[in-house]
């Protein structure tokens, strides 16, 4: 049992106080507020729209799959869905943010409390299950990208991005260690993608995290925090966490005070530093947004959320643990949506779970690993591995054949079956044969046979080895065992 | 061809040239070149920016096109003006400010886009108050608008024809269109048409599109017409309405149909006429031109009721805080990032520019409505101001519900006095918003609203009576607009002088 | 709630609107002149009332997603989008150079 993340200053331990603000982009064909796309990656300004553009008198209309894809987000989080929700501006000048405010929610977000769960990894720290609260979702347009490399005295402004539509998921500061922040952030990335709300993709930015730091004697009050902002991996965030603790310890130790303040994470020191132009204090002059009217949900729109919504990670672990599959595989399996339905679609062709289980972590992963491939491209598909998985179960191929079978399912994309029969790899489960091998060698090594009985039993293994060999590794193990010590008594 | 001369054609009101052009009286290209010529002869009025001969030419060939192919449309053949708060495709918008100032939309405002299609053609962009902010358009860039009326008596005064839409207004009242758009914010349709003795009505909100029409205060902007009568106001708003899904406010109703609709029977209505109206020192003329409204509409059959609208008095104020602060927001986009005006002195960085191109951009009065909004949105003050607005205008809305227990429409003067001078109440901005005391209640509660002339002060200058409908109720409006109009006899139009 | 030229000075900051000494000695008379007269509205009991939310009863509609329904707000239009930019230059819009 690890002990809780302490940071050790001269004056003391002080623990670490987390919140995150996730900014998920919500998986959506066009903008939040205009018809423009949102595919990632266009030439500069080819997705912006005259309303994305503010010119003037340009008017905002929702985009009704952003609001439903942040519902199921909420109610995947169990979190309080808001019938009357509203949008709010947040006011202020910067040159990626056209209007001149962001359409936001401050007042009345469309998602109220909520929460998650990340598990204990005793790797990691973490000694128990801990339940992240959740403060929040809501909806808003996300800001335009502006390039300082391109010109001399110039930055460039691409609008691509803006007005694409957000969910920021603000968390409790519940979190106390890099590594539970880790946690948290790699649990509501899953939640998303099996949502499908957003598809999790954090080096293109689709998920970024705002976190909140602040250090305090344990048992203190909250110390003041500071905001860094927009970090794009978990591993950057933990990173940012462990780098800006340190720094406000040290602050602190030294008699200075720590500043409520916005900061840059640099990934490549691992450092944060004042974010320049966010310096000034903001005023941001919040007020609902008069060009929108109050977003009403009707039992309708909330039931298709509801109904829409898939197996969630949490409790598809628990059915795969119901099935007799081992906690760190239930687990390994879910933790990714495609892998977990990737496996879906191999239960459902009528295989053993355990077996499948194991099969697929250890054998399916390991290939993939080899081939550098993630499971939506496996060369390998459900159906052809449920194939595989019923030659072993039925007895057909032993473990160690199937291993082959596999490899040359890999090479040639042949079916199990059809390599099982012309390859000739057939288990021999015929008694008279293998008691013919058995006996064979037996004869071969009666010095060994006398050690054995002389007591030297891990001998029993090199038997089992010869006799396979003998049989070119197609006899049933069981059985070659069972004749075994029979015959060595 | 009958003798029609080309002041003749000016004269004609829209309904008229409509008809005439169907009967095949004149052509549409003689009415358009009749108009361009008028507004070529009052550039003394400065009541267009931009003049666009060519759109009203061409709109008029194709009306005379339409009509030898028998495909008229409701407007074919008549020419308007329109407000430079609409965005024209390739043509200047400036919404009266420098900050805007050579840009050339490349779309076309929902409203306007309506008026093409149904067959109007454009004489040019109308001058207002900045940013449609005012009341007697002298804070336009482009310089103030004159009036076409003169006190009689000899002072000759330059005369404010009110504002914000006060290039509309001048240009009907002197015969350079037969109507034009407006927008009402907070009286900017009403206040001039009644300043210059023509019709206007803003429309319930959310009639008319508000795509493509510069923003001033979204939640109180509406888009309507301006016109010499009633009828002709009917025949415009039906073009001008309808359901656009660019617009989240937009109402999603059929358009009525107000012309074919107009009645000017009034019995079986209950007219209102609201106590608080009638301030301390109500000028005379005023007073006397409302009770002649009064006497109108019992003549016309209506049955009068005392009201009371008991937060009338707090209308300006809420106003007042409201406008300004959604204003300071709308206003945010105008940055010298994306068009317009840029002002980056020497050295400056991103936000010296927005700072530097803000203060070169706009004039006096939409910075002082800026700096007002942004104070009263601002850390500590919101609730006290924004919110506390937000929720006397909850009240004033309520006054009007809980009068149309008692009555149909509502009769008040439109503004408290007659046209001033231009330069007579710029110096100070309270006694200029006073002005909007009687059409703003209107704008807070969303409701339709309509001014038509009553009658002339002492001075021969005209006066307006405001009509207040129930939502969606354009109709009722405009049937009271026409028994005042019918009875009232206003004939009276400004003598040329320019 | 009066406000000083300190407050002035800084709302006209917080606006980005540049203004000399000299007017923001102009402004504060006349913003406390508009403030103190909008400040009449303190005196209403607005107890148990809402904040007016929509003038008209309406819902807010919502829309389909589906890209470039309509080429007004849709996309795919940079020349559109350009056309009347100070500094337009490679497909961007132009600024000074902003340090992050
Ligand atoms: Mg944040
Ligand atoms: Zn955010």
């Amino acid at each position: 049992m690890m002990t809780d993340y302490r940071i050790k200053g001269e004056t003391g331990e002080w623990e670490v106080v987390i919140g995150l603000e996730v900014h998920a982009q919500v998986t959506s064909n066009a903008k939040l507020f205009s018809g423009a796309a949102t595919a990632f990656g266009a030439e500069p300004n080819t997705q912006v729209s005259l309303v994305d553009a503010a010119m003037p008198g340009m008017l905002p209309v929702p985009n009704r799959e952003c609001i439903r894809q942040a519902v199921r987000t909420g109610m995947a989080i169990e979190a309080q869905i808001n019938r009357w929700s509203r949008f709010d501006r947040k006011n202020y000048f910067y040159a990626d943010l056209p209007q001149g405010y962001q359409i936001s929610q401050l007042y009345h977000p469309l998602v109220g409390e909520g929460a998650l769960t990340i598990e204990a990894d005793d790797k990691a720290g973490i000694a128990a299950d801990k339940v992240i609260g959740i403060e929040r979702i809501h909806v808003e347009q996300d800001a335009g990208k502006l390039m300082h490399d391109q010109h001399p005295t110039m930055s460039y402004v691409d609008l691509n991005r803006s007005g694409v539509a957000l969910m920021e998921i603000v968390s409790r500061p519940d979190m106390r260690s890099p590594a539970e922040a880790g946690a948290y952030l790699r649990k509501l990335r899953a939640i998303l993608r099996y949502v499908g709300s957003c598809d999790g993709n954090m080096e293109e930015g689709s998920m970024r995290a705002d976190v909140n730091v602040s250090v305090r004697k344990p048992g203190d009050e909250f110390g003041t925090r500071t905001e860094t902002k927009n970090v794009n991996s978990v591993r950057f965030v933990m990173q940012a966490i462990e780098y800006e603790a340190r720094r406000q310890v040290e602050v602190l130790e030294s008699g200075g005070a720590i500043v409520q303040e916005t900061r840059l994470f640099n990934p490549d020191s691992g450092t944060t530093r004042t974010m320049r132009s966010k310096e000034d204090a903001h005023d941001y002059r919040y007020f609902p947004d008069p060009d929108l009217l109050p977003l009403e949900l009707d039992d309708a729109f909330l039931e298709e959320c509801r109904a829409s919504l898939p197996e969630l990670p949490d409790a598809k672990r628990a059915r795969y643990e119901g099935l007799g599959i081992s906690a760190y595989n239930a687990a390994v399996l879910t933790a990714e949506v495609e892998s977990a339905r990737w496996f879906d679609a191999l239960l459902d062709a009528g295989v053993e779970a355990k077996a499948a289980a194991n099969w697929v972590t250890s054998e399916l992963f390991g290939a993939l690993n080899r081939m550098g491939r993630d499971i939506t491209d496996s060369p390998v598909s459900p159906a052809q591995a449920a194939e595989l998985l019923a030659l072993i179960a039925d007895g057909t191929i032993s473990g160690s054949i199937a291993k082959q079978v596999f490899e040359k399912m890999l090479e040639s994309g042949d079916g199990a079956a059809a390599i099982v029969e012309r390859e000739g790899l057939k288990q021999e489960s015929d008694t008279g044969a293998i008691e013919a091998a058995v006996d064979a060698v037996l004869a071969a090594n009666a010095d060994k046979v006398a050690e054995y009985r002389g007591g030297k039993e891990a001998l029993f293994g090199f038997f089992v080895g010869q006799t396979m060999k003998a049989m070119a590794g197609k006899g049933n193990p069981k059985l070659v065992n069972e004749v075994l010590r029979a015959r060595l008594g | 061809m009958t003798s029609i001369t080309v002041s003749d054609l000016t004269n004609l009101t829209v309904a008229q040239i409509r008809d005439g052009h169907r009967a095949g009286d004149f052509s549409a290209v003689d009415v358009a070149e009749a108009f361009v010529a008028a507004v070529d002869a009052a550039d003394a009025l400065n009541a267009f920016i931009v003049k666009t001969p060519e759109h009203a030419l061409a709109a008029a060939k194709q009306a005379d096109a339409d009509r030898a192919a028998g495909s008229l449309k409701p407007l074919s053949g008549v020419p308007i003006g329109m407000k430079d708060l609409f965005a024209t495709k390739g043509v200047q918008t400036t919404a009266a400010s420098h900050m805007l100032e050579g840009f050339v939309p490349q779309y076309e405002s929902s409203v306007s886009q309506r008026l093409w299609d149904a067959g109007a053609g454009m004489l040019g962009k109308l001058n207002l108050d900045q940013f449609a902010m005012g009341s007697s358009n002298e804070t336009s860039y482009f310089g103030n608008v004159i009036s076409p009326w003169k006190r009689k008596g000899g002072d000759n005064a330059a005369l404010a024809p009110g504002g914000s839409s006060g290039g509309s207004s001048s240009a009907i009242a002197a015969r350079l269109c037969p109507a034009a758009t407006g927008t009402d914010t907070g009286g900017s349709i009403r206040q001039p048409a009644a300043f210059t003795g023509i019709s206007g009505i803003k429309p319930t909100y959310g009639r008319c599109s508000r795509w493509g029409i510069v923003a001033f205060a979204s939640s109180l902007d509406q888009a309507g017409p301006m016109a010499r009568d009633v009828r002709d106001c009917a025949i415009m708003l039906e073009a001008m309405s309808g359901f656009d899904p660019k617009d989240a406010t937009s109402l999603d109703l059929p358009v009525p149909q107000w012309e074919a609709g107009l009645n000017a029977d009034m019995r079986g209505k209950r007219v209102g006429v609201p106590r608080e109206y009638r301030v301390d020192g109500i000028d005379a003329d005023i007073a006397r031109v409302w009770d002649e409204g009064i006497r109108w509409m019992k003549d016309a059959g209506a049955e009068i009721v005392d009201i009371s609208l008991p937060h009338t008095k707090y209308a300006l104020p809420t106003y007042y805080i409201i406008a300004p602060a959604e204003a300071s927001s709308n206003l945010a986009r105008y940055d010298g990032v994306r068009y317009g005006l840029r002002d980056l002195p020497e050295g400056s960085g991103l936000q010296d520019m927005y700072a530097a191109t803000r203060a070169a951009g706009f004039g006096p009065e939409v910075k002082r409505r800026i700096m007002i909004g942004t104070y009263v949105l601002s850390a500590g003050f919101y609730d006290a101001y924004y919110t506390q607005a937000q929720k006397v205008r909850t009240l004033i809305a309520r006054d009007f519900e809980a009068a149309w227990a008692h009555c149909d429409v509502i009769l008040t003067p439109t503004a408290p006095s007659a046209a001033f001078a231009l330069g007579d109440k710029s110096a100070d901005p309270l006694a200029m918003y006073l002005n909007d005391v009687f059409a703003v209640p209107a704008s807070l509660a969303g409701l339709p609203a309509m001014s038509v002339p009553g009658g002339l002060d002492r001075d021969g200058l005209p006066l307006g009576l405001q009509i207040i409908g129930k939502a969606f109720d354009e109709q009722g409006v405009l049937n009271a607009g026409l028994a005042i109009e019918q009875r009232s006899g206003f004939a009276a139009r400004p003598d040329k002088w320019w | 709630m009066s406000v000083d030229s300190a407050t002035v000075t800084k709302i006209a900051k917080l606006a980005r609107i540049a203004v000399s000494d000299a007017e923001v000695e102009a402004l504060v008379p006349e913003l406390n002149n508009i403030l103190g007269w909008v400040e009449q509205l303190g005196e209403v009991d607005v107890s148990g009332v809402e904040p007016m939310t929509a003038v008209i009863p309406n819902h807010l509609r919502l829309r389909d997603d589906v890209i470039d329904a309509d080429p007004l707000t849709g996309g795919g239009v940079r020349d559109a989008v350009l056309a009347n930019a100070p500094a337009a230059q490679h497909g961007f819009f132009g600024v000074p150079k902003v340090i992050e």
